[in-house]
């Protein structure tokens, strides 16, 4: 649990790090510290859970579940924190609360994708996790489909980024940023991914015990 | 090898097709509920008489959407009644075999609902539905098909999954979004005054793309999510 | 116990923020206008503590709910591995 602590240590110093740092753009930009490393984990975890789903299926480990689970409830996590710290920067940045650009439809439906994820794996009965990894699997192939239609979709040509490029001195807290919520990101799937395999042997010692 | 998988593939084909002919129930009914999501979307999306701008695209898509989710969840409910499927499952086949054919049975049930649809909604709203045939088929074409891809082996999975009857459209539609997209954008770029071809181009290419890669997916995941 | 001490980094690392956070001077004037948004102000602070306030309560949320998960699974577990004995 040494990582734990590591983990929110470095969170927290982060926040007085950025906060001084003024950008002449206008104090709401700051969300973007948090926005940011809160999408790239998003992504991470989606990821995670894709990979994890792919060799509990094909690979045939059991263990491996445990992390697609853990992974896809982290998405989710993440994925609730970028879809509102957007279009609470949005309000102020855009003035309204939401855009239909392809970045954040995107991310929009991918969040759904997870939260199906976990609907199944909570309320599809026994076999569930199997079925639950098949989606995953689905679900990550699908993440450049997701992205090319939604893009595509606004206009037939695309828009150029809305995410303006930052200047070098807020550079340094964004990565700052970026390393807490990765190392935070990296101690609770650990924590989570323990919880589940736990269940598992719970389960386990169950079944050894109906039998006896 | 393959022609006993294509055999295989049939012989689900020909089954379905059997019982379905006896009744027909399926198909009709699917057929009126897609006629009635069609009037309803138009109660709401026809303003002083006038459809709105691509209107039509969106209902039509909306409606295959919604009937092909109800068509997917009966015909394996039937499999399910009749405790067929691991019957089928049993059988010394090659799995991904029977998925190809409950694919092509229910892509069949669906192009004929479509026969149903697409001269309605044509009728409805004015749309222009000879003027492109060959484009308006491909996008059908294309959308039904990674549509069901992806809808037949979530239906599969859930077959013996508690709540299944609301996981299927949880877990289809988010999945399916690029399908709905391609397909509305692209019937709409073919019904609009000045048909944008290019625009169709894409998307159908987009569709295809999406087909190759979720049919070759859904064939390699088929086997390992079935077992138990 | 592991729980404890969890929630007891937690509100460690929660209290420099909330004491920075009291020490800064009130926005007001130096929060330039945005000229995207031509003749309106939208007060930002709130935003922001929205924001940021939103992501610890997440976290804070989630680590607890997973610690408390965690710990009901480890004493049922022990409780059977006892059994078993």
């Amino acid at each position: 649990m040494l990582a734990l602590a590591a983990g929110m240590f470095a969170l927290a110093p982060f926040m007085i790090n950025a906060a001084p740092n003024e950008a002449t753009m206008g104090l709401v930009y700051k969300i973007y510290f948090f926005h940011m490393p809160s999408a790239w984990m998003f992504m991470v975890a989606a990821i995670t859970a894709g990979i994890a789903s792919a060799r509990f299926l094909f690979l045939k480990r059991p263990s491996a579940d445990g992390w697609a689970l853990a992974a896809g409830e982290l998405a989710v996590v993440f994925g609730a924190f970028t879809l509102v710290t957007g279009p609470l920067w949005a309000r102020k940045a855009w003035g309204v609360w939401w855009v239909w650009d392809a970045r954040l439809t995107s991310s929009l439906m991918l969040f759904m994708i997870f939260v199906a994820y976990l609907l199944l794996r909570k309320y599809g009965g026994p076999g569930s996790d199997k079925l639950g990894a098949g989606m995953a699997l689905f679900g990550m192939a699908n993440v450049p489909f997701i992205y090319v239609s939604v893009n595509y979709w606004r206009t037939f040509h695309p828009l150029t980024s809305v995410v303006p490029t930052l200047p070098v001195e807020m550079g340094i807290p964004l990565w700052y940023c970026v390393t807490a919520f990765t190392l935070l990101f990296i101690v609770l799937l650990r924590m989570r991914t323990r919880l589940e395999h736990q269940r598992a042997r719970v389960e386990a010692l169950y079944l050894l015990e109906d039998e006896s | 090898m393959m022609r006993a998988f294509f055999r295989v593939a049939w012989i689900v084909v020909k089954k379905d097709l059997t019982v379905e002919v006896r009744s027909l129930e399926i198909l009709s009914t699917t057929i009126f509920f897609a006629v009635t999501v069609v009037l309803m979307f138009s109660f709401g999306l026809v303003v002083d008489g006038r459809p709105l701008n691509d209107v039509a695209a969106a209902i039509l898509w909306v409606a295959i959407a919604f009937s092909g989710t109800l068509a997917l969840g009966r015909t394996f409910e039937r499999e399910r009644h009749n405790d067929t499927l691991r019957a089928l499952l049993l059988a010394p086949a090659d799995r991904p075999a029977l998925y190809v054919g409950k694919l092509a049975g229910i892509l069949l049930l669906l192009a004929l609902v479509q026969v149903v649809l697409v001269p309605l909604v044509g009728l409805l709203f004015g749309a222009p539905i000879f003027d492109h045939g060959v484009h308006l088929l491909a996008l059908l074409a294309g959308g039904t098909l990674g549509f069901t891809a992806v809808g037949t082996l979530f239906a599969a999975m859930l077959v013996r999954a508690r709540s299944r009857d609301v996981l299927l459209p949880i877990m289809l539609y988010p999945m399916t979004v690029p399908v709905m997209i391609a397909g509305v954008r692209g019937t709409a770029a073919l019904f609009q005054p000045t048909p944008n071809l290019e625009a169709t181009q894409f998307w159908i290419a987009l569709l295809v793309f999406f087909d190759v890669v979720f049919v070759t997916l859904a064939l390699w995941t088929f086997d390992p999510v079935m077992t138990d | 116990m592991r729980l404890r001490s969890l929630l007891l980094i937690a509100c460690l690392a929660v209290m420099p923020m909330a004491a920075h956070a009291a020490a800064q001077p009130p926005p007001g004037d130096f929060v330039p206008v945005d000229e995207t948004v031509p003749g309106e102000q939208i007060p930002a602070l709130p935003l922001i503590a929205a924001a940021y306030g939103f992501i610890w309560v997440g976290v804070l949320g989630y680590v607890w709910s997973i610690g408390r998960r965690l710990q009901k699974v480890e004493a049922e577990l022990a409780d059977l591995e006892s059994r078993g004995k």
